[in-house]
């Protein structure tokens, strides 16, 4: 891919000057050139003027926000250059139909599933994890309902959140899982990957015809892009988590990394400095894909998992999640 | 006028063929890339390929350059002299057959609507320009455009089939992945 994500940390003003763009501060002036930017991610406080904004949808690059606790806020999502009506009608069909739409879901949970085992396996610390999956998987296939389906998911997540608590080093366990606010420092760490987790599916889904707003798992308008919530499962355990877990087990991120907050406990500067870098660096990892044969990075896996959602849509052969083998 | 229709290469009313040239093309590429692309699931934009060849056709072509657009048809660029030419600007010959029944394609559809034509097929790369005519050819065109309308009305998309071009066509990952 000759196209990099950016990543804003620092304040200032993004605008076009002479066909380029510029973040411009006190400190000076960055170019970001237009043809190298696959998406933005912006973390400062950031002004864009309406010609960057211009620009920014005509080369169609996707730009995403991020609050004061790096949590997602919203997208620029510039016009959808890509249609396909036909896939558009699939996509709703198979919401519509009660059958197809629970097929999807519980392959979602499943793959999630197979993810956090693989986690575990790799943490050494998969006790009794895979015959709990047993049970609950065939729980799922008698799953009549959606309700029914994240009910089963939920409890999956606890039982995996358990054991790689043993794994993790002291004052960085997550004994509850806390969203917003996080209340410790290992959910501030996992919310603030999930976010930018979610914000790169955004963008990957950008670059295909899937209409992100219909999901299966997650009830469509759940949240805008909820067709990225729902691939988010198969990708957090293998991307996100294990982030986390390399950065406090390597000791790259301290306690000093973060501060409390009236509404919980987030990462400061520094902090999010050096979790976004390692983020962007694991994206930028290549291991060799079983079926294509070429070498693909992380990030590219997401789009592959896509195209298996289209191919799924179309009706040539039956989306089956990636568990990873890396 | 060129209609937002008409650019995009949808059916256009107007006209009585909805097949596009690049349809034909694909026919003799491989019926499952015609099938994504004529359901709208097209890859393209990111080939590096095309990229390139849109980089020859505008370094090459840039100033006598004209994209016409009839009934949804793109002819690369069309030049009046006294006699109508359509030009096709290709890069390689690997896929000579394909590009060939594109443009013969092209010339049957403007004798249809009553215009004569001679076409050119251009590849730069080689310093080439191969002239193809319709005469004689009618009826593998007919043909042709029965068998895209046939796939084209498959509910799901042909079986891929591993080919040697697969590895460099933009939509490899959507079918091995
Ligand atoms: S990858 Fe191969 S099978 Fe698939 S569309 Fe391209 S040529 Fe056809």
């Amino acid at each position: 891919m000759r196209k990099h994500s950016k990543t804003v940390l620092s304040d200032g003003t993004l605008r076009k000057r002479e066909g380029t763009l510029y973040l411009e501060n006190r400190k000076g002036k960055l170019p970001l050139p237009i043809e190298e930017v696959y998406d933005i991610y912006i973390y400062g406080h950031v002004n864009i003027t309406s010609q960057a904004l211009h620009f920014l949808a005509q080369k169609g690059v996707a730009v995403h926000f991020f609050n004061h606790y790096g949590y997602y806020d919203g997208s620029f999502y510039p016009k959808e250059k890509l249609h396909s009506g036909d896939l558009v009608i699939r996509q709703a069909e198979h919401y519509l139909d009660p059958e197809k739409r629970l097929e999807l879901a519980r392959l979602f949970v499943k793959g999630s599933a197979l993810n956090m085992e693989k986690n575990l396996k790799r943490w050494k610390v998969a006790d009794g994890f895979s015959d709990m999956l047993g049970e609950l998987f065939r729980e799922l296939e008698d799953a009549r309902k959606i309700t029914e389906v994240m009910n089963v998911e939920a409890r999956i997540r606890q039982e995996y959140y358990a054991r790689w608590d043993e794994h993790l080093p002291e004052g960085f366990k997550i004994v509850k899982r806390t969203r917003r606010p996080p209340e410790n420092e290992m959910n501030a760490l996992i919310s603030f990957l999930n976010s930018r987790l979610y914000a790169t599916i955004v963008s990957e889904l950008y670059n295909t015809q899937l209409v992100p707003t219909v999901s299966y798992l997650h009830e469509p308008g759940e949240r805008r892009f909820s067709l990225a919530l729902d691939l988010s499962e198969i990708f957090k355990p293998i991307i996100a988590d294990r982030v986390a877990n390399r950065l406090v087990k390597q000791g790259i991120i301290k306690k000093e990394h973060f501060r409390d907050d009236l509404n919980g406990v987030l990462l400061t500067k520094e902090g999010t400095k050096k979790v976004v870098e390692a983020y962007n660096e694991e994206m930028r990892r290549s291991v060799r894909h079983p079926n294509l044969k070429t070498n693909v990075t992380k990030q590219r896996l997401i789009r592959l998992e896509a195209y298996k959602l289209m191919r799924h849509f179309v009706g040539s052969g039956r989306y089956e999640p990636l568990v990873a083998w890396f | 006028m060129v209609t937002e229709t008409q650019k995009r290469g949808l059916p256009d009313f107007g006209f009585s063929s909805p097949i596009r040239g690049t349809e034909i093309n694909y026919l003799f590429i491989c019926p499952t890339k015609l099938w994504y692309f004529s359901h709208g699931i097209t890859m393209e934009h990111e080939s590096e390929l095309v990229d390139m060849g849109k980089f020859i056709h505008e370094r090459r072509y840039g100033r006598e350059e004209k994209e016409v657009w009839i009934g949804g048809i793109k002819i690369d660029f069309v030049r009046n002299g006294d006699i109508l030419e359509v030009h096709e600007v290709k890069k390689s010959k690997t896929l000579e057959k394909a590009h060939r029944m594109q443009l013969l394609y092209v010339l049957y559809y403007l004798r249809s609507h009553g215009i004569e034509a001679k076409g050119f097929l251009h590849y730069p790369d080689l310093n080439e320009v191969i002239e193809v005519k319709l005469n004689g050819h009618e009826n593998e065109i007919e043909n042709a455009m029965n068998q895209v309308q046939r796939i084209k009305k498959l509910p799901f998309p042909p079986r891929a089939e591993l080919k040697p071009i697969c590895k460099k066509c933009a939509y490899y990952e959507l079918c091995w992945v």
